[in-house]
Formats: C-alpha cells, sequence, structure tokens
C-alpha cells in the first residue's frame, strides 16, 4: 500500500507521544506532518512550573528536539497556525497561506485558559499561565512590578503564586470557592493548605469573587471584588481553569460538546479525523494532565497503525501539587455520601492529615496533606478495586508496613538526599535519578529504568523510584496501570495471554504468537521464558519445553557465575545426607579440582566454579538428583531436626520435609519456591521466611505462606492448622499449584499474596475441599512424568552439545 | 590491511546449533560466540560482553539480539553495539554458510 499523509495539528505532548507510540508500532506507514503555532518544540508542559520558579531552565524540558523530527522523516511546521480544515478536499489551510493534504488528521488543539469577562481583563499586565509565552511574560513582568494578584486558588494558580513569591514579588492568591483547591480538597485539608502558603509568605482570600481589576492610564492598579473592597496589584495572573481548544474542528463541522467528540478509538464524528489531549470530550469528560492523555495516545497510535485492538476507557486521575515544601495529594471521590466510610489520620501537631474515603471495601478516593508518600500506592489500589478487607487495619500506615521499602531500608524518597543510593544493584543515585527524569521527559517506572538502570534488576527500590516520578510529576506520572502488557511485543496482559492458552489449546509458543498478533516473530527475552512457562503450566504433558526460551542456567541445569563458571548443588532431601553421598561429592570434589565446597542456607552442599564441559561428568559422578538450584522451581526443604532427636520437639519435622521435597520436586513455578518444616515453635528451621513454611505444634502443624527471606525480609502470613502429614501435602500441594496458575512469571508468592490478597487465598483453599483437593491433584498430575534433568543429560549428552566448546 | 591475508576457517554445521542459540568456538586466542537467529540469520562475535565479561553464547537469542546470561545487556548480532541505555561494542567477524557448514573468517596477525 502507498504510504499515507498524516497531519496533526498541534506539537504539544499528547500529540507528539501519539507519534512516538505510532513509530513504536508502524514505522514506515505514513508521512507525517505536524503543524505547531507556537516556534517551540515539543516541550515538558508539567515542568513550566519550576521555570517560573527559576528551577529550570526552557532547555532543560525540551522533550523532543529538531534532530528527532528530522531523524523520523517529520515535516515540522513551526509557527504555522492551521485556521481552516476543508474535509471534502482533505486540506489544512494556514494562516499563511501554506496548505497541507492528509489523508488522516490528528488534531491536538490542546486547551485555552478561560478568562473572567470582566471590566480590565485587556490590560497588558493581566496574564495566563498556560505555555512557555506565558512563562517568559511572568519572568520580565516579575522584574519590573511587585504586587501580582493571582486569580484562582487551584493547582494552576497555586503553582503561580509559589513561582512568582520565589521571584521576588509580593503576592496575593483569591479564590471563590469556599477552601483552596476546594475541587480536590476537602474542608480540612483546604485550611492547612492555606496556612502553609501563608507561612511562606503568599497572602490567600477566599470566598471572593472578582468583579474588576482597575486600571490607570493602561496600568494595572488594584483588583476589586463583589463585596467591595479592592487590593492594589501592578500584575494579575488568571488561573481560572482551561477549556477545551476545538474551534477548529466546530469551524469545519465537527461534532463538538465542551470539546471535541470522540468515540473509544479517539476518532471525531468524521473517522478520518482523530482528536487526543485536552482539546477532546470523551463519554463528555475532558482531561487536563497527561497520564490520561497517553493512555489516548496509546489508543490513537494502535488504531493509526491499524492493529484496532485498543480501546480507551475513562480515567481515574489524581492530583499532587507542585509546590516544595507542600505536600498535597487527591485522587477519585474525597468528599464520599452515605454508601462510603472514612479512615481518618489527622496530627495538627505534625501538619499532617489523611482520608480515605472506602467504599464496599475498595478505596474510593484519598485525600493526603504533609505526608504523600503512600499516594501513588493508594492510588494504584484505587484503580485496581484492590479489595483492602485484609490490609485495613495497618492501610492507613502506609505501604512502609508491607515491606515495599527501599535498598538501605529507606522508606521515603524525600528524605533522601541527591547523593544516596536508590538501586543498589546498579549504584543510582536518587539525584541522578530526579536529573533523568526532568532532563530527559521519563513518566513511567519503565522508563526510569531505561534510561538510568534504577530498579531494572532486583526491583526491591521500584517503591522508591515511584515515589520520586511521583514527587516530581505530580498527579502527571503515568502509573504503572493495574494491567501491564506482558512484555513490548503485545499489548495483551499475562492474564489474557494465560486465558487465550487454555481457552484455545494453545501449546506451541508460535500459536500464542500468531494466535494473539505478537508484534515480533520470535517474541523477546521477556516474553519467551514466561509463554514457555504458561504453556506448560497449562498443558503439562502436551507442550514442549523450549530450552532456548529458557535463561542459561535453566537451559545447563547449573548456575552461572560471574566468571563464566558454574555450581553445582545436588538435592538432598530435607537437608539429610549420609556418608556415602558425601564420599560422592568430595571424591567429585578432589577429581575435578573443585575451587569451593559450600554449605548453602538451604541445607545444601554447593560445588563452586564448575567449568560447564565438567557438568554432565560430575552428574554422572555424583549419582544424585539435581537440586534445582538455579531455576524457578522448588528449591530446598529445609527442616530441624524435630521429634526424633530432639528434646523439644513435638512432629518428626525432618520426614515432613523429606515428604515435601519428594512429592513436589522437580515443579517448575513463576518464580523460586522455598519450603522449610520446623518441628517446634521455636522454629529452628525458619519456617517463617518461606514460601511455604510449616510449624508442627503438639495438636498437628501449622502451615504458614508467603515468607520471604531474601531481599526484603516478609514474614509468612498463617493460613491453617492441620492435624495430619496428608494434609499438610495437600494444602501446600493446593497453594503451590494455585500459584503456579494465577502469579505472572517472576512473581514470588509474597509479590502474588500483596496483590491478590490473602483472602483470595483462603477463599480457594480453605472455603472449599473439593476445590483444594482438585488444585492438588492438578499438580501431582503435572508431575508424572517428571524425569531427573541430570540423569537425562548425563544419558543423552552425545554428539554436538551445549556444553562443549569446540576448538576449530 | 590485514584484511586482505585473512583465511576463512570452517565451524561445523549450521544444524547442530539450535534455531535461537548458540556455540562457544576457540580458534587461536579468538574465543567465539556463533548465532543462530529464529529465521536462520548467522552471526559471529566475540564471546565476551563489555560489560562485565559475560558469556555471550549462553545468552537469550531473540530478533536479531542476545541478552546477556550476566546482567542482561542487549547486544545487536548484526553490529555486535549494545543497546540503550547501555553501551559497549563487541567485535564481530565474517561468516558465511557453504553447503550447511558454517565459515568464520578471523584475521591473520
Amino acid at each position: 500500500m502507498d504510504k499515507q499523509n498524516l497531519v496533526m495539528i498541534g506539537n504539544g505532548m499528547a500529540g507528539v507521544r501519539t507519534i512516538e507510540e505510532l513509530l513504536k508500532l508502524a514505522p514506515d506507514s505514513y508521512f507525517i506532518t505536524i503543524i505547531g503555532a507556537e516556534p517551540h518544540v515539543n516541550y515538558n508542559r508539567i515542568l513550566l512550573s519550576p521555570v517560573l520558579a527559576g528551577e529550570q531552565e526552557l532547555n532543560d524540558i525540551i522533550l523532543n528536539d529538531k534532530d528527532w523530527y528530522e531523524t523520523h522523516g517529520i515535516r515540522l511546521l513551526l509557527e504555522h497556525q492551521a485556521n481552516h480544515i476543508d474535509r471534502r478536499a482533505r486540506l489544512v489551510h494556514c494562516e499563511n497561506g501554506v496548505s497541507v493534504p492528509y489523508d488522516r488528521l490528528i488534531l491536538a488543539t490542546g486547551s485555552l485558559p478561560v478568562i473572567l469577562q470582566i471590566p480590565g481583563k485587556d490590560l497588558e499586565q493581566v496574564m495566563t499561565f498556560r505555555d512557555i509565552q506565558d512563562v517568559d511574560r511572568m519572568i520580565l513582568a516579575a522584574r519590573q512590578y511587585h504586587q501580582a494578584v493571582v486569580i484562582g486558588g487551584g493547582l494552576l494558580g497555586l503553582e503561580a503564586a509559589h513561582g512568582l513569591k520565589l521571584r521576588g514579588m509580593d503576592v496575593t492568591v483569591v479564590h471563590s470557592g469556599p477552601w483552596l483547591m476546594n475541587r480536590q480538597l476537602d474542608r480540612v485539608a483546604g485550611p492547612m493548605l492555606q496556612r502553609a502558603l501563608e507561612k511562606k509568605g503568599i497572602r490567600v482570600l477566599v470566598k471572593r469573587r472578582t468583579r474588576e481589576i482597575e486600571g490607570y492610564s493602561g496600568q494595572v492598579k488594584a483588583v476589586r471584588f463583589e463585596d467591595g473592597t479592592s487590593i492594589p496589584a501592578d500584575l494579575v495572573v488568571m488561573a481560572t481553569g482551561i477549556t477545551p481548544h476545538d474551534e477548529l474542528a466546530r469551524k469545519a463541522g465537527i461534532y463538538c460538546d465542551h470539546g471535541i467528540v470522540v468515540n473509544d478509538t479517539m476518532q471525531s464524528f468524521d473517522p478520518r479525523v482523530y482528536a487526543i489531549g485536552e482539546c477532546v470530550s470523551h463519554r463528555g469528560q475532558s482531561y487536563g494532565i497527561v497520564a490520561p492523555l497517553f493512555e489516548m495516545a496509546k489508543v490513537c497510535a494502535n488504531h493509526l497503525a491499524e492493529l484496532g485492538i485498543s480501546t480507551y476507557t475513562p480515567s481515574v486521575t489524581s492530583t499532587k501539587l507542585k509546590v516544595s515544601g507542600v505536600d498535597v495529594f487527591s485522587a477519585g471521590d474525597f468528599s464520599g455520601d452515605a454508601d462510603t466510610e472514612e479512615i481518618v489520620l489527622n496530627d495538627p501537631f505534625k501538619g499532617i492529615y489523611k482520608k480515605l474515603v472506602i467504599r464496599h471495601d475498595q478505596i474510593a478516593g484519598a485525600v493526603l496533606y504533609g505526608d504523600t508518600t503512600d499516594g501513588s500506592w493508594y492510588f494504584q489500589m484505587l484503580r485496581e478495586g484492590r479489595d483492602i478487607s485484609d490490609i485495613r487495619d495497618t492501610l492507613m500506615f502506609g505501604r512502609k508496613n508491607l515491606g515495599d521499602a527501599g535498598h538501605q531500608g529507606q522508606k521515603r524518597a524525600f528524605e533522601m538526599d541527591d547523593g544516596m543510593e536508590v538501586c543498589g544493584c546498579n549504584g543510582v543515585c536518587k539525584g541522578t535519578i530526579v536529573k533523568a527524569i526532568k532532563e530527559k521527559g521519563l513518566f513511567t517506572l519503565q522508563d526510569v529504568r531505561k534510561h538510568t538502570k534504577a530498579s531494572a534488576s532486583c526491583g526491591s527500590c521500584s517503591g522508591l523510584v515511584e515515589q520520586l516520578l511521583f514527587s516530581t510529576l505530580g498527579g502527571d506520572y503515568s502509573q504503572r496501570p493495574a494491567l501491564v502488557a506482558l512484555c513490548s511485543c503485545t499489548d495483551h496482559t499475562h492474564e489474557e495471554v494465560r486465558q487465550a492458552i487454555r481457552e484455545h489449546h494453545l501449546t506451541r509458543m508460535v500459536q500464542v504468537r500468531d494466535f494473539l498478533e505478537w508484534r515480533t516473530s520470535d517474541g523477546c527475552s521477556v516474553c519467551r521464558p514466561a509463554l514457555n512457562y504458561y504453556l506448560i503450566c497449562a498443558w503439562p504433558h502436551e507442550a514442549k519445553d523450549d530450552p532456548q526460551s529458557r535463561f542459561v542456567n535453566e537451559r545447563a541445569h547449573a548456575n552461572i557465575q560471574k566468571d563464566g563458571t558454574y555450581s553445582v548443588v545436588p538435592r538432598m532431601y530435607g537437608g539429610v545426607t549420609n556418608a556415602d553421598q558425601l564420599r560422592r561429592i568430595a571424591d567429585v570434589a578432589d577429581k575435578y579440582q573443585v575451587p569451593m565446597v559450600k554449605i548453602t542456607g538451604g541445607q545444601r552442599i554447593d560445588l563452586l566454579g564448575i567449568s560447564k564441559e565438567d557438568l554432565p561428568r560430575i552428574w554422572a559422578d555424583l549419582d544424585m538428583p539435581s537440586g534445582y538450584a538455579y531455576g524457578k522451581a522448588l528449591r530446598t526443604v529445609k527442616t530441624c531436626v524435630g521429634s526424633e532427636f530432639c528434646r523439644f520437639g513435638t512432629q518428626d519435622s525432618t520426614r515432613m520435609g523429606i515428604d515435601l521435597e519428594k512429592t513436589f520436586e522437580q515443579m517448575w513455578a513463576p518464580h523460586k519456591v522455598k519450603i522449610a518444616v520446623s518441628g517446634c515453635p521455636r522454629n529452628c528451621a525458619e519456617s517463617t521466611i518461606k514460601d511455604v513454611g510449616v510449624i508442627a505444634v503438639e495438636s498437628g502443624w501449622e502451615i504458614y505462606i508467603a515468607g520471604n527471606g531474601g531481599i526484603k525480609a516478609e514474614v509468612a502470613q498463617f493460613l491453617v492448622k492441620v492435624r495430619t502429614p496428608e494434609e499438610v501435602l495437600e494444602y501446600t500441594g493446593a497453594f503451590l499449584q494455585l500459584y503456579r496458575e494465577q502469579a505472572r512469571y517472576l512473581e514470588r508468592t509474597v509479590h502474588w499474596i500483596a496483590r491478590v490478597g490473602l483472602d483470595f487465598v483462603r477463599t480457594e483453599i480453605l472455603g472449599d475441599p473439593k476445590r483444594r483437593h482438585q488444585l492438588y491433584e492438578s499438580l501431582i498430575d503435572a508431575l508424572r512424568d517428571r524425569t531427573d534433568p541430570w540423569a537425562h543429560l548425563v544419558k543423552h549428552t552425545s554428539g554436538p552439545n551445549q556444553f562443549e566448546t569446540i576448538s576449530i | 590491511m590485514n584484511n586482505e591475508s585473512t583465511g576463512w576457517i570452517a565451524a561445523g554445521q549450521l544444524a547442530d546449533i539450535p534455531k535461537s542459540g548458540a556455540r562457544c568456538f576457540i580458534h587461536a586466542n579468538h574465543r567465539v560466540a556463533l548465532f543462530r537467529t529464529h529465521d536462520d540469520g548467522v552471526y559471529a562475535l566475540e564471546d565476551r560482553c563489555p560489560h562485565r565479561g559475560g558469556p555471550l553464547s549462553e545468552g537469550m537469542v531473540w530478533g536479531n539480539c542476545v541478552t546477556c546470561p550476566l546482567h542482561g545487556l542487549v547486544i545487536d548480532l548484526a553490529d555486535g553495539k549494545a543497546q540503550v541505555p547501555d553501551d559497549g561494542n563487541v567485535p564481530t567477524y565474517p561468516v558465511r554458510i557453504e553447503k550447511g557448514t558454517v565459515l568464520i573468517r578471523f584475521p591473520i596477525l
């Protein structure tokens, strides 16, 4: 097909993001022309406030420089004012006589500031706060004038006031509502905000409607209110809201109703004409912050690339004020109604106020003042509709209690200084991350990982990185969506992919990619291992394992070390061994001159520094099963001595551990799985930091789940107490199978439970004996034709194989 | 200049390398990772990641890339360049296939 002409009117963030998304999906499908009225390339409008405050320069906030447009072959017409769309001839006419033909057109004309229709509005020193020219004018004016009045006590007005104050002006904010930010804050937080601003030297007048801006020989002199009073002023900023800029569309006969009306694929009533961003009215709603606009951009790009599988659904938005030293967050329905309950924390002495609005055990809204650390966490649960009944008691105290803290235990990004390390794996400091967010225009956790590597390895500092995104970008931070695409090869989520595998009986990776229209022909290093696991989990006897889609450790059945050698850990059931095994291990250590022999934390023996060529021979000499110490699989079952020898032991914990290990060994899982069995509540086997921990008591066995001793220690939660060893096996197996079927690939039990809630597991496993038994039986069936991989490789490694290095 | 006096060395059958897989070869003091992509593209690169020296022949091969098994750098097989946000270069060797046999050209010093 010939290339079509795609023309976009508007060169702002939502529009250019659409083009970026389109270029990712279908780089060669259009000749692209962008018509922009401003003389600037696309810049980060979110950061206008810091520019006004003197913290950043225009150059720092450029998102796409001229090279970007050039590299992608985009024709950029700056300072071109589009003033007419001829839909019949499919032409856009500009004021300067240039006209551009289109096959498809995107309207990304943004919004206009609302101007109060009052006397004096046209005086020279009356300004708005929308674009870089406004900021330039304000900076210039701040040098010349002294008394600024900002009309409008919303987000934008307060940020303008803060900036002008920092530029040395005497500032008064005038607000007609009952308290500041009354569309985002309740009657407690609003006045708290007012007091904080007053402390910074900004005067605040609420419940004042402006009647007139009084001037004298062309100069602003005062602002007069409807109650007759007035205050002196020589600069006025109107920040009384925005309205969709849809005039061009209306003149072209495209249906508008407080914005260009679009459907769920961002098309206007003329299907050739798309609209995107603040100029849009989608299901009666317009948006003024970036996060939802970026979602629109994705959908629009998807449709333009003729993939046509994504649709836009209305977004819940959140707000965060970017005024240094004043922390305010608001999201959702913060005032509540007859159906809602409120959880409130109010500490006026420390200046902290938090309110969560709960409806039917879900968060419906939140207002945070003074400490907004957990804003993004609450917002995520709000969007996911997570049932909070199981964490209700600790909800108000934030995520830190659920263990998502930083590398060195820091929980609050704002308490860290710029030089402190956020990401311990890759050595990335707070200052580096914040700088990258601002200068490179990063909006998502993924963006930060890609550009700085922060949180890209073990991921334990993701929460801190999110806090940094959140405190730098506020409500514009594009949060990790509740449903994540499996990888960049597809828009489908983990759950959708697994459902398709089950319902359409897909047993091969290529079928999955074809059926779900993958964008790549052989996937990537993220989706391939996940798909391989999902297939063998869903169809254990039909799906064939693909070694090329496994990480080297699972392909070589040994653990790769930093110097390219491997480690070998044979299985010792329940941590119990004997003289014969130890003798063989010692012989192997001698024969192959093993550089280090080490006792592991999981009660086994690790042979380190083995070259790959030696692996099959060592396995043959050891004649012991693989310990799977390298796999996303059942690893160790740690035990204590138990009643056989220990004077405190209440049950035979070693026997229990051995039985568990023999029943579930060689089980692949979304991530590694560790089990422990302790013989009494003294818990010497450390059962409470394992994925499944069993603790014997006089009358039976207690089962704990979802503990973690790794990156962040997490105490396991009590699931159930049972009487017999058979029951321990059945409950453990049912839990493991539920985890195998439900958790996303690379999600440990602790993170899975944090996402779905303990109640979900309780209902599935404790609620219905039939369901529990069925889960257990599915796992036993999946393991029916397992073989020990070492024994298998010893027998079948001949001819050219993965273990040899060939000299030529 | 030495290019004129280089030789092609046979490195076994293409069929012995699995699709989306690799094998490691040693010739003189060269340690070479030979890659076969899903669509039968064949590439030879030094078997050493520019980051911490990881064996690229053990990495996962996808599209025209390999992911280093140690710390996940992604290397473009065609030019040996690391993808953003990392940088680094892996030396490449010319390869061709003759009747199913893979030949690698090594510089002769």
